[in-house]
């Protein structure tokens, strides 16, 4: 049964950040309409399990909040310019809800501003999910494997920041939105990977960070459906979710790519997230970007029927691309992979010669290797993979791994 | 109207020296072209005319001075501008435009408001 505590929650979480991003631009300050917020939520769980949910919750939330900002601007009485006090308090009187469009256009302040580049990547990611997400302290304290301590400190800081600093409650006007995009992006998209491939830890992935990634990913093409980054920022989240369920059996154990089970891949993520790439190459004037390119190997994955009639040549073409364009050890990685399953181990290991050592370089090197019959080195490539950080799960998988090669030896 | 401080983080050189003539007059430039935002703006000696100067225990205590600037960085402070902008994007906007910020590095503090 569905407590009146649950739905508070889940209404917090669904209409939290609509409520806040008018109350910031209405009160002019993330600390004081955070506040609010979260006052209005107690309030909500103090009243509601006696009185029974109102009709409309978010109606309820949203004038209660800026009841408590009118208490907490009246607290405080330390604000110069008494012309703007004025209308703020009777901006924070009204009883009617705003407008989807007001709404619209509050939500894309409050992304611009969580994710702008006067903040620090990590900062930028704490304070989406603090506000845009509704995570708690704690709970975003455990997606960004970091203390509760330390998050609260990070997030008030920001919102010092933001205040002291004047970081503005504002859109980016168009011309400027290329510039500002990848930005947004690349907080969604490290809060995906943080979920998806954590370094180390017990959990193979966490859901919660994927899940608000995604919740982040659609709220943001939502927002921006005509810009091509946001689309393709969604798609390669939603090609990467679909195969996710495959990617771990029964027991907990890695499936690798060639063994997974195709049919446990969500097809209708997989549709979803070609037609959004189709639609992020279409509105593009300028070269593919990372996401993109990122997307469409995601994509040439999930196309295909078996591991055996996968287009490596394609995947290969595309990972030299994404080298172009963004250059990381993780896509060097993948694209020997990819030169491998193309060309043949050698030109794998003559790749991942130029790549520098990490415990997830030497299991690439371990299994070219052992494709090459070098299993000696194989051997010996695969324990130093056991060196330093990895999930349990991969772990474990590189332990059975390194038995099987022994007994080849 | 916010005020920011941005102070330049370049090479330690003496501006006066002919070979930095060019760049100074770029610097000028600046000064002119942003008038209407600039409040106060300062061109500094080199670090190795700089002196701390530090009081032993309290107020009254021993004044000491030690030679050379604060701290020792590889790029040294060189100067300030004082920029008059609505919010942190126009003040970048400006910071962006000082020669220092492709010569080296701007940093852009806001300044606390009289109360």
């Amino acid at each position: 049964m569905r407590t009146a505590h649950d739905t508070v929650a889940e209404t917090v979480r669904v209409e939290g950040a609509r409520i806040l991003a008018t109350l910031i631009r209405t009160v002019g300050d993330v600390q004081t309409a955070q506040d609010a917020v979260q006052e209005a939520v107690i309030a909500a769980l103090a009243t509601w399990p006696v009185s029974g949910v109102p009709p409309q919750p978010r109606a309820w939330l949203t004038v209660t909040a800026r009841r408590k900002a009118i208490d907490i601007l009246r607290r405080e009485r330390v604000r110069p310019g008494k012309e703007e006090e004025g209308t703020r308090m009777l901006d924070l009187a009204r009883t009617d809800l705003p407008s989807d469009e007001v709404v619209h256009d509050d939500l894309l302040r409050l992304v611009f501003t969580c994710c702008h580049p006067a903040l620090s990547p990590p900062t930028q990611v704490a304070l989406a999910l603090r506000t845009l997400c509704g995570l708690s302290p704690a709970q975003i304290a455990g997606v960004l494997l970091t203390t509760e301590a330390a998050t609260e400190k990070r997030l008030t800081r920001a919102r010092r920041k933001i205040a002291a600093a004047r970081i503005p409650y504002r859109v980016p006007p168009p011309h400027e939105l290329p510039d500002r995009l990848p930005a947004v992006c690349g907080v969604i998209h490290s809060l995906y990977t943080a979920g998806h491939a954590p370094v180390g830890g017990a959990a193979a992935y966490d859901v919660d960070a994927c899940t608000e990634a995604v919740r982040l990913a659609t709220l943001l093409h939502t927002l921006l459906p005509d810009q091509p980054a946001p689309a393709a920022v969604l798609a390669l989240l939603l090609l990467t979710e679909a195969r996710r369920p495959a990617r771990l059996d029964a027991a907990g154990a890695v499936v690798t790519l060639d063994r997974q089970d195709r049919g446990r891949w969500d097809a209708a993520l997989i549709a979803r997230g070609i037609t959004l790439l189709n639609a992020s190459l279409l509105a593009s004037s300028r070269r593919a970007d990372a996401y993109q390119l990122q997307a469409a190997i995601a994509a040439e994955h999930a196309r295909a029927a078996s591991y055996d009639t996968t287009d490596w040549p394609e995947i290969l073409r595309l990972y030299d691309l994404l080298m172009s364009v963004a250059p990381s050890p993780a896509a060097g990685l993948a694209r020997a992979v990819a030169a491998a399953e193309a060309a043949g181990a050698g030109a794998g290991l003559t790749l991942l010669a130029d790549l520098p050592p990490t415990p997830r370089w030497h299991a690439v090197r371990a299994e070219l290797l052992a494709r090459a019959g070098r299993h000696a080195e194989a051997v010996q490539a695969l324990t130093a993979s056991l060196v330093g950080p990895a999930t349990d799960a991969e772990r474990r998988h590189r332990a059975a791994r390194l038995a099987e090669l022994r007994a080849l030896l | 109207m916010p005020q920011y401080l941005a102070l330049t983080y370049t090479a330690d050189v003496d501006w006066w020296a002919p070979e930095h003539a060019d760049e100074l007059a770029e610097y000028r430039r600046f000064g002119q072209e942003h008038a209407g935002s600039l409040r106060a703006s300062a061109v500094l000696h080199p670090t190795a005319t700089a002196t701390v100067v530090r009081v032993e225990g309290a107020r009254g205590g021993t004044v000491v001075t030690t030679d050379g600037p604060y701290a020792e960085t590889k790029e040294a402070l060189t100067g300030y501008y004082l920029i008059e902008a609505a919010d942190l994007d126009e003040a970048v906007a400006i910071a962006a435009q000082i020669p220092a910020a492709w010569g080296g590095a701007v940093e852009v503090r806001p300044v606390i408001a009289a109360r």
